[in-house]
């Protein structure tokens, strides 16, 4: 047993980096996903919408750490090949970012009215022109404090990682708490952490819901 | 791939289910309590039990669960509280839920109109009259597919009392994984059995609220 040190302190700090790695990743490779998600829930094809509604409810219906493993232990089975860990986590972060962010930019989509197609349309815009400069804008500003919102679930999520052996925040704390004995102030501190990382995004998409509320 | 070798793990894999569905329906009724209890504190008057309220709110909502479990398996022993897997795990979900309940059940009753409840009065109904019917049916129905959505997550969220090694669906995973070496088959019916649950809880939800929520919506 050894008491903690300040090596203990800057591990825990080091190991914020696959935190924030995991969840670039997850944005990188989950928002295009999401988006082409939440244009094919509004598109005009009723097998297109079908699909990606179904694929949207069977991901957000398994619990995260369920869809880790399942890709932790089945993307050998199902490319014949082993993987990288991180490229089995990186695919069931993506498809978990891109189910929740594919359903609230929907949401957004579907907020602005009818009639601003419609608009567009009589302009003269092709229907991408309509979707790039007419739709998108004001469905941004609308899924924008939603979207700040899941960040802090992405951000929580990342914990979850720990489980399969990454070593990011909870993983190290768990480590530092095993090495040092003292679960009190090491999980505190983890929390403490997780906390100063959330509570800033947390306070961000409030302000924005205020400041659209009042301009509508 | 092969599917057979947990066939005959059925049973462990239908406690682990009723151990799931366990810690769900616990978590989630002490967490409406919570929500409730937070809710009614947070329009009071009292200043200091406001604070306390919001501080509650933004510690459980902005750390993961995981390591929200954690502490209250490894840490509170060392205050002299030692509570087994399942009880802490129970304990550390309902704090969770109960952080989500308090602000959408705060919402829902914030989203009843003052002058409905002026209205009431002006009728000369008792306070608890005007609760009972001006305030309380829309601020459910309002508040009621939050509080089902979040139902659905809180289940899935079970998964993480397997950390602690509480004996509910995902522990009993690990169990037959390391009886049978078929990782991949296990998880994959594991998940096949959260899906089938949580489609079925989202259905019955569904179909409650077009039974209870019937009155108009528009005018």
């Amino acid at each position: 047993m050894r008491s903690f040190t300040l090596i203990d302190f800057v591990s825990l700090f080091a190991a914020l980096r696959w935190t924030v790695a995991l969840v670039a990743l997850a944005l990188a490779f989950g928002a295009p996903l999401a988006l082409g998600l939440a244009m094919g829930r509004i598109s005009r094809l009723a097998g297109l919408r079908w699909t990606m509604a179904a694929c949207i409810q069977i991901v957000q219906s398994v619990p995260l750490l369920g869809l880790l493993f399942f890709f932790y232990f089945g993307m050998p089975v199902f490319l014949g090949i082993q993987v990288p860990a991180l490229v089995a986590v990186t695919v069931a972060y993506t498809l978990y970012t891109a189910a929740f962010l594919g359903e609230i930019w929907r949401g957004g989509l579907e907020a602005v009215k009818q009639a601003q197609w419609e608009a567009g349309a009589c302009l003269g815009l092709s229907a991408w022109q309509q979707f790039r400069h007419i739709i998108a804008p004001q469905a941004l500003r609308l899924s924008l404090p939603p979207t700040v919102g899941f960040l802090v679930q992405l951000i929580k999520g990342t914990s979850l990682a720990s489980i399969l052996g990454f070593v990011e925040l909870a993983r190290a704390g768990q480590v530092v708490s095993a090495a040092t004995f003292q679960p009190l102030l090491t999980y505190a501190l983890v929390a403490a952490i997780y906390f100063a990382l959330c509570l800033p995004l947390t306070l961000w998409s409030r302000s924005l819901e205020a400041r659209l509320d009042g301009s509508r | 791939m092969n599917f057979l070798p947990l066939w005959r793990y059925q049973n462990q894999l239908i406690d682990g289910a009723i151990v799931t569905l366990e810690l769900t329906v616990i978590a989630a009724l002490a967490g409406l309590v919570i929500g409730i209890a937070g809710a009614v504190a947070l329009n009071g008057r009292i200043a200091p039990l406001r604070w306390l309220v919001r501080g509650y709110i933004e510690l459980f909502r902005n750390t993961p669960s995981l390591i929200q479990i954690f502490i209250i398996f490894f840490v509170l022993p060392n205050f002299g509280l030692k509570l087994p897997a399942f009880e802490s795990a129970a304990v550390a979900l309902s704090l969770y839920f109960g952080a989500y309940s308090v602000e959408i059940i705060r919402a829902g009753l914030d989203s009843v109109p003052k002058n409905q409840i002026e209205a009431g009065q002006c009728l000369g109904l008792s306070g608890w009259q005007v609760f009972r019917h001006i305030l309380l049916p829309p601020a459910l129905r309002n508040a009621y597919p939050a509080v089902t959505s979040q139902f659905v997550l809180l289940l899935l969220g079970t998964s993480l009392a397997s950390q602690v090694a509480a004996d509910e669906l995902f522990h009993v995973a690990g169990f037959i994984e390391s009886r049978t070496y078929r990782s991949f088959e296990v998880y994959a019916v594991i998940c096949a059995v959260y899906f089938a649950m949580a489609m079925s809880f989202k259905a019955l939800f569904a179909v409650i609220g077009l039974a209870a929520f019937r009155w108009p919506r528009r005018r």
